[in-house]
Order: structure tokens, then sequence, then C-alpha cells
């Protein structure tokens, strides 16, 4: 006799932890299910060396949603978040540009590029802010869908209508220029030095398959802004113990409400009947039975690899096998001896706890995109670097450093082909040499060195080519668009099937929503929305 | 007392026919061209002894039923009962693509020509449903504003009508990527590479650029007296157009003075008196209405000073630097072409062999340099206007992408002539043999175009076509109904909605937008 759930979650992702912590909550039998033998997905802590606990893959925690954390307790099952102190750009000539968390801080370090930008600053900011606070709320809500004419639906489109009609009619212009817009046309509209322009557009270009110059990256800007720390809006911070920690208190929370977790459990194929779920198979053989299912899995691992075929609409097929998911990042992580020292920094500056980028012109950062585009990994890559263990000493020996590099472009075929591991190593070398120019002690401390293309990162993480967000952010993947268009409240065209990743709205980041309104959606169909706290009163 | 009712600034083909309209409409109007000979961009010039061609705009792909019956342009000589030209991807190997509107011949897989249909006419019905909204004045985004909710409720009506699985089509992929639309549906390198290069062409944008498949949408919008998907030469070439408007605007009583170089708008208490030449001469007029570029009519005629600061920079941030040059050449005689009829010569043909081409003669545009491989198409003007060359000559009108406005390190001689060589190799390499015909070759980068046709930027459309300056952002929201922030001065040229290409839509929704304001004054 099958083991029988209320619910099966399959993937231990963030999003999938997040949707079962919230299923468990409102009394569901609940069971997540993973591949691999530990949980977390790509937000995960590994000591890959010995003594070294690396963020192998996700980085950085800021845009978790605090409703979440409120909601699951995560504080209580030991998630901690640490502010960045600050971050640097390093330039070509020997110079940095210094920044803080504090506002003024920064207008006084982009004044020493240019007195007109300092003065620019405050307008910017003041513009980007309230594009945050326009876009936050509809995180936490299912998209409508355009072409239904069902109450939730049209309400829900009303609600869109008035939130935007509120900006009145100038702010609503500048809110349509600034989401087609290209990061680096918007930056031009306020700034002059190259720099500070690079420095800004960083934001734009993260995790997406599109360069400072491509129209919609303005928006990915929004995308990565969303985020709040200590409620600071933008803000970005380390999780304690590596992003492994956000899973394992999301996973606390989980266990708390009765879930369970079984790792090793890599799911074959959905169980489907007439059009309905009964539960899933795994890769042992075994049949465990649910009649929900909800995937963290990416829309085409879900559909073109666990779900028979002939069970979907063809329409939906061809939509998914179009959907758009090229990778365009790599990682590396670096076990290090001691504090690299970088010629342009006094030793006690701050910068050393936070970002720190060697990309000192948006031209720069676009070349490294046409090699993207050509199917090269960038010559000249774009590298996000940070050194977690300066504000974070559990992830290290005393006395030793862990830095991760997030490095981009790197495409998920090479030339139309596989990588090879010689690819990959002369990746890895190409970034090393960039970090080196800037610290001269830099290549004598490293101990050693993890290098992952988006090969790695779709082997280990199972993410479709290796691309971070579960699909691009363009505006024909987002919204109601996301994951396809008429599936984006969660729900697959088989009854009892959801997904939960972030191929569905809003989106990648580990941020958490699309694992909480997947679960609403559950939770919607079996007319329990009360348990969901105010958070759901809303939807 | 003022003389005129109205001054219009510009004798391109939006100011004729909007100086023609207000004629019509009983004002008594003067028309100020800067240069000698009307015709703007659709201007023919003599670019060798002997030789003419149309400057900058060599095709016809946008003129409704409404803008040549209104202004009568059959009456006065238009004539484009011609036949569409085929376009034609050339390729090296002489296995060259004949697409005539939406539909391929030559060799191409079976499948794929049936796809490229079905593209098509998915595209097609986008863009038609999209069309309407061209020939209006774009809405206000105030929904206080009775006209503008209806227009918006209009055109939101417009996409339900088509039903759950066209739009939902179209709301997908309204901002995609030209790119990734034809891997989607296509596989022919030279297929894609002809829709790549009509999609990119005159703008920004690569391939693989979001908004490419709007900027494509915006074409296939384009019809020719009715008839989608046209390019049409002319009978008489592209100044007969020029001389048709001409002639429904001097029949609608306009004086038309070229050689009038306005130096400047006249404004008196936030209202448009008149305009000064450069001579010094003052007219003044009730209305003052610019077929000139925005920036050039905000900032050079009337001045920073006269506008709000927050007007001054928005018109500042207007991006409209050229991306295509054009290089006019003087042939000895008909090119041969290998596997081409003689008498398919009359086509347009197109050198963009892959969209991976396109795509990497975009790239240098964007740091300023020059394109290895330039992508360009190419007209033999001279096959149905014979007068445009000596007996037995020919010229060879040429449109490439993508051509930077400001080149780094200028646009020195030895620049131009990198160009220049790098164009015609690539067109002998398509079109062997063509070399030995070339008697001269006249190139224009958009630095040359906008001195030459006083056109900012160099570029045709007087500003990039993308979502952040279209519809009701063109070319920016204080001034997308054709009004300006100072009263009785107005826009009408392609700087405004609905945009560029021969088409006199932007003067039509502007000179029906003037009658309606200033009549209720």
């Amino acid at each position: 006799m099958a083991k029988t759930y209320d619910v099966i979650v399959i993937g231990a992702g963030h999003n999938g932890l997040v949707a079962a912590a919230y299923l468990a909550r409102a009394g569901l039998k609940t069971l997540v299910v993973e591949r691999n033998p530990y949980i977390g997905g790509a937000a995960v802590s590994r000591e890959l060396h010995k003594g070294f606990l690396y963020s192998n893959c996700s980085y950085v925690c800021s845009l978790l949603r605090p409703e979440i954390m409120r909601d699951l307790e995560l504080p209580r099952h030991g998630l901690q978040v640490i502010p960045y102190e600050g971050g640097a750009l390093f330039t070509k000539d020997g110079d940095v540009l210094a920044t803080s968390r504090n506002h003024e801080v920064n207008r006084r370090a982009f004044a020493r590029f240019s007195r007109r930008d300092a003065e620019s600053y405050d307008r910017y900011s003041t513009f980007v802010m309230k594009q945050c606070r326009l876009i936050r709320p509809f995180l936490m809500r299912t998209p409508p869908d355009p072409t239904s004419v069902k109450p939730r639906d049209l309400g829900e489109l009303l609600h869109l209508a008035k939130a935007f009609g509120e900006l009145g009619e100038k702010d609503l212009g500048d809110t349509i220029r600034f989401w087609t817009m290209s990061i680096a046309e918007f930056l031009d509209q306020y700034f002059e030095s190259d720099v500070i322009k690079a420095y800004l557009a960083i934001s734009g270009i993260i995790g997406t398959a599109l360069g400072p110059m491509s129209p919609g990256t303005a928006y990915v800007l929004l995308h990565h802004y969303m985020g709040d720390v200590d409620d600071q809006i933008g803000a970005w911070g380390f999780a304690r113990g590596g992003m492994g920690a956000v899973s394992r208190s999301i996973a606390g929370a989980l266990e708390a409400a009765g879930g369970e977790i079984r790792t090793g459990a890599g799911v074959s194929r959905v169980l489907i009947r007439n059009n309905r779920t009964m539960g899933v198979v795994l890769e042992s053989g075994e049949e465990i039975r649910a009649k929900r299912v909800v995937s963290n899995l990416d829309v085409k691992r879900t559909f073109l690899k666990l779900v028979d075929e002939t069970a979907l609409p063809s329409d939906f097929v061809k939509s998914v096998r179009n959907f758009k998911i090229r990778g365009s990042s790599g990682k590396l992580n670096i076990a290090l001896d001691g504090l690299p020292r970088f010629s342009a920094l006094p030793d006690d500056s701050p910068c050393y706890r936070g970002d720190m980028h060697f990309t000192d012109s948006i031209g720069r950062m676009e070349r490294a995109y046409d090699d993207w585009k050509a199917g090269r990994f960038s010559r000249d890559p774009f590298i996000d670097m940070l050194i977690p263990t300066g504000l974070d000493p559990t992830m290290a020996p005393p006395g030793k450093h862990y830095m991760t590099c997030f490095v981009q472009y790197c495409p998920p075929l090479i030339e139309g082909r596989e990588w090879t591991d010689a690819d990959r190593d002369a990746f890895g070398k190409t970034c090393i040499d960039q970090i080196a120019e800037y610290s001269p002690n830099f290549k004598d401390l490293i101990l050693h060195a993890e290098v992952r293309t988006p090969r790695e990162l779709e082997a280990e993480v199972g993410l479709t080519e290796g691309n971070i967000f579960q699909g691009e952010l363009t505006f024909d993947q987002l919204l109601f668009n996301r994951p396809v268009p008429g599936y984006a409240q969660y729900r697959a065209p088989v009854k009892g099937l959801y997904m939960c990743g972030s191929s569905t709205h809003p989106g990648g980041g580990v941020m958490g929503a699309p694992g909480r309104n997947a679960a609403a959606e559950v939770l919607r169909d079996l007319a329990r929305p009360r348990t969901m706290g105010d958070a759901y009163a809303v939807i | 007392m003022p003389s005129f009712d109205a001054i219009v600034i510009g004798g391109g083909h939006n100011g004729l026919a909007a100086a023609a309209l207000l004629g019509k409409a009983g004002r008594k109007v003067v028309l100020l061209e800067a240069d000698a000979t009307l015709g703007g961009a659709a201007r023919t010039v003599e670019f060798h002894p002997g030789f003419r061609a149309s400057e900058v705009a060599h095709l016809v792909t946008h003129l409704p039923v409404r803008v040549i019956d209104e202004l009568g342009l059959a009456r006065h000589g238009l004539d484009i009962a011609g036949p569409s030209l085929p376009s034609i991807a050339l390729e090296r190997s002489g296995r060259h693509l004949v697409v005539t509107a939406g539909d391929v011949g030559g060799d191409v897989a079976e499948g794929e020509a049936a796809a490229f249909h079905d593209l098509n006419r998915k595209l097609a019905l986008f863009a038609a449903t999209l069309k309407p909204a061209l020939a209006k004045a774009p809405p206000r985004l105030a929904t206080r504003d009775r006209q503008s909710a209806l227009s918006l409720a209009r055109l939101g009506l417009d996409i339900r009508r088509l039903g759950r699985r066209d739009m939902r089509e179209l709301l997908r992929m309204i901002l995609m990527n030209i790119a990734d639309v034809l891997d989607e549906e296509l596989t022919d390198d030279r297929l894609k590479g002809l829709v790549a290069f009509d999609a990119t062409l005159g703008t920004h944008l690569g391939p693989m650029s979001p908004g490419s498949l709007l900027s494509y949408l915006y074409r296939l919008a384009g019809d020719v007296a009715g008839a989608p998907q046209r390019l049409i030469l002319p009978k008489g070439g592209m100044g007969s157009v020029i001389l048709a408007l001409a002639g429904a605007a001097k029949a609608a009583g306009v004086l038309l003075r070229p050689g009038a170089p306005v130096e400047r708008i006249l404004v008196e208490g936030g209202r448009a008196r008149g305009v000064v030449l450069e001579g010094g001469e003052k007219i003044e007029a009730r209305l003052v209405v610019s077929a000139a570029n925005p920036r050039q009519t905000l900032l050079d005629m009337v001045g920073a000073r006269a506008l709000d600061t927050d007007v001054v920079r928005r018109v500042s941030a207007i991006r409209m630097n050229g991306n295509a040059g054009r290089l006019l050449v003087a042939l000895d005689g008909l090119p041969e072409i290998a596997g081409l009829d003689r008498d398919r010569l009359a086509a347009r043909m197109v050198i963009a062999p892959s969209m991976r081409a396109v795509e990497e003669a975009f790239n240098p545009a964007k740091y300023g340099e020059l394109p290895e491989r330039p992508v360009m198409e190419m007209v033999l003007p001279s096959i149905s206007d014979p007068s445009l060359a000596p007996a037995g000559r020919h010229v060879l009108s040429v449109t490439m992408q993508f051509v930077p406005y400001r080149l780094t390190g200028g646009w020195s001689e030895a620049a131009r002539e990198e160009l220049k060589a790098r164009v015609l190799s690539e067109i002998e390499a398509h079109l062997p043999g063509i070399g030995r015909l070339v008697r001269h070759a006249e190139l224009m980068t958009p630095a040359d175009i906008e001195r030459r046709c006083r056109m900012p930027g160099g570029h045709w459309h007087h500003g990039e076509m993308t979502v952040d300056q279209m519809f009701f952002l063109r070319p920016f929201q204080a001034a997308a109904q054709y009004s300006t922030p100072i009263d009785g001065l107005y826009l009408a040229g392609a700087g405004s909605h609905p945009g560029g290409n021969v088409m006199g839509l932007a003067a039509m929704n502007a000179v029906r937008t003037i009658l309606e304001t200033e009549g209720r004054r």
C-alpha cells in the first residue's frame, strides 16, 4: 500500500519549502521530496573544502519577503540577516568608487566622480524608491488573467489599474518608460560619469540574458531593488551561516508544523489519471500518493520531464518548449588563506564587508554581453564579488576567508556545444585574473576554488540551462505571462498539479513569494483561505 | 494684425501635408522650408552629374488611403499603381529567396514556407489590431479625460476581440525581441535574416533587443493605398510624392516658401506669435505648426529659456541618434545577378544573410564603431524612373544599417572611405561583377543626413521608435497630443505619434487636433 499525503511538494528549494510550510501550517499532511541528499536547492551552504562553508549558488539574502519571515517565524528557526557595510567599484586607472549603506556617504563618493551626478542621485533615488513601493504589493498577489471575465480576475485587474492610476498622469508615463527602457538609457537621464553609471547598472543585468543597453533592463534593476533588510529598501545582506541557513530555517518552520522532508528521493514522474493528479513515482520506483502535487522545479523540467506529454494540452506544451530559460551566469567559490588586499582600498575599509566590482563602464558590461550572444563566456566578465566572512566568521576557520564571485556572462552552451572541463577552467582563470589585477596578494591566498558554469548548475541543482531565475525576466515572461500565458495562477492544466518555483510570478531571487502564492492557490482550491492570516486576505 | 493664420515649419512630407490640410480647412497658411528644394528626407538630389536619387527615403511603405484622398494626391500626379516590389534576400552562393507580401518563394523547404506564412498572418493580425491607434491622436493617461478614456477602452476592446488565444499571444509577444520569435517558428537563416533586418531597419535595436518585434509590427501596420505589406516605388520616383503634396498645398492656397530657414519662434506671454527667419524677416501668425524635429523646434527655435526645466530635460533626453547610412551609386549599366532574371531587378534586395549577421552588424554601433560587414537594402529606382540616370545607366540606392551617428574618433575622410569600401565589398560579394559598373558612390552618414536634411542626429524618424518613445510618450508625454507647453505651437512631424516613414499621419492627426482646439477658442 503506497503512502498517502494531502500534498507532495517536488523539490526542497526555498520556494518548495515555503509552499510546504504554509500548507503544513494550514493543517495539510505535507511531504517534500528532494532529489539531492541535502535540502535547499540553490539556497545552500556546503562544505566543499574542509572547514569552509560555501554559499555555492545564491549568495545574498535581501529579496526574501518580510511577510514570509514573520508568518513562518524564520528568525526563531535560526535565520539571521547581516546587512552589507559598503561596496566598491574599482576602476582601471586605480581609483575606487567606495559606496555605503548610507545615502549621504554615497553622495559624497559620487561627488568625487561628478558633482552633478551627486546632485542627481537624490532625484534618481526618489524615483526608484517610488517604483519599488508601487510594485512590492504585487509580489504577493496572484496575477490576474487579462483574458478572463471571472469576477476575481476583473477585480484584480481593476485593483492593478487603480494602483497605477493613482500615480497620476505624469508618473504613470514615467513608469511605463522606466519599465521598457534599458538601464543604460535610464541612467543617462540622470548621470554623466561612466563609473557611477556602471555601478548603478549592476542590478539591471544580474541574472539576465540581457546587456545594460537592452530595453527592459531598467525593470530588472527594480527586481533586485525590491528587497529590504532591516526595513531599508534595496539593501542587501548575508544570511549568517550562508544561504543554507535560509533553507534550514524554512525547513524548521515546516517540521514544526508537522511537515516531512525526504532527501535522496528524486521524482521520476507525476502520476496522472483522467486529468487528475494522483501522486508521484520516485526514481526508486516507489509510489507516493497525494491528490495535490506542487512542483518547485522549473516549468520545463516539470512538464517536459516529469509529466506525460499526452496529459497536457498541445498549446501548453508548445508554450513550455518556447519558454526562455537561457543561463547567463557562472559562479566561483574560493577558499582563502587570508584576506586579500585591494591596492585602492585602505585596510580598514568597510568596503571589504560588501560587494566589490571591477567593471567601470557600461560599455565593458555590454561587450561582456556581446560575448554571451555569440555563445562565448565573457573575456572581460562582470563580477559581483563578496567576502561574507568579513561579517560572518562561521563560514571559514579563524583567520581564513570565503569569497563568492557571481560572474556574467556565461552561456548554457559554448558556441552551440556542451561545456568541457577545459572551458570551465579557462572561464575560472579569466575571473581570477581579473580580480588579481586589483589585488596583488589574491592569487597566493587561494586554497581551493570551485568553478561553476551553467552546466554544473543544471547538473547539481536541476535548474534548466543553468538559469538562476528559472526563466528569463523579460516582459513576455513576467506577471500574467509567467511562466506561460493562461497559466500564471500557479495551476497546471492538470487538476491537482501546481507550480511554485521561480518560473512563476514574481520570478527569481531568494524571495519565497512564488512558494507562498502557490500555497495560497492550493488552499483556495481547498476552500480553506482563512488559514493564511492577513497576508492572504488581499488575494 | 498677423498676416497668416498659420505658419508651417518644414517642407518635408509631413509639413506639406499639414499645410495642405490647414489650407483646405480655410486657413491662410505659409510653409517655410530652410532648403532651396522642398521634400525634406524624401527630396530628390543630383548626386553625380546626370544621376539623381531620393536622398534618404527611397520606398513608400506607409501611405494610407485617407492621406491620399483627403489631399487629392492622385489628382496632383501621384501614381502608385505599380506593382509592389518583392524583397530578395541575397545569398553569396546565389541561393536567393524571394518574399512577396508575407509569402516566400525560391529554394526553401516546404514546411518553412508554410511556417513563414502562418507567422506572417499572426503578426499581420496583431499589427492590424494596433493599427487604428496610428490614425488618431494618442490618448492621455489621465482617466478623467473622457476622450482619452474612450480611446484607451477602444484599444483594449480591439485587443479583447482577438479572442482569448490570440490576445494571450499578443500580450506575451508585444515586447519580445524578433530573434526569439523567429527562433520559435522558423529555421531558414536567409528568411530570419531578412525579417530581422526589416524589424531593426532605422532603429538602434539588434534582433535580440527586446522591442524589435514591436518595431516589426509597426512596419507591418503600414499600407499603401489600403494594401498592406507593400513596397512601392512611385512612378517618377519618391520626388513625385513630394510634387503631389506640394501641388495639393498650392491648390489649398498655401504659400510655399523654400529657402526660408526659421531662426526662432516668437513667443510672447507663453504664446507663439510667429517666427523670425535667419535673414531677420519676421512673420506673424496666430499658429505655428512645426514639422521639424521636436528638439530643434523646442530647444533651438523656442529656446530653453521659455520652457520649464522639466520640459527641457525631457526634450534633451529624447534619443535620436540615427542608425542608418546611405550610399547612392551611379552605375554604368544594370548588374548581372546570378540566380536572378534581369526582370527581377525591380526589387528590393537585402543583404542580411542571418540573424546573427544583423546582430553582429549592430554590436559595433553601440560603441560608435563601424560594422565589419554592414547589412543593407538596395533598390534600383532608375528601372521604374529612367529619368534618374542617363540612358542605359542606372542608380543603385542603398540604405545600410548600422552606421553610428557619432563615430568614435570622428567621421574622418579615412573612416568614410573605410565604410564605403566595406559596403561596396559586401555588395560585390552578393552581386559579383557590380564593382566594374560603379562610376561614382556617394556616402551619407547619419551626421551627413543631419546636416543635409536638418534632422538632428540624422534620425529618419525624428527619434527612436521604441516603447518609451511611442504612442502617448512620443515625443514626450506633455507634448504627445501635438500641442506643446507653448500655446499656439504644435508639432506635426515624425517626432510625434505615430512616427516615421513617408506616411503623413502625424500631420493629419496634428491638424485634426489643431482644428478642434483652435476652433474652440
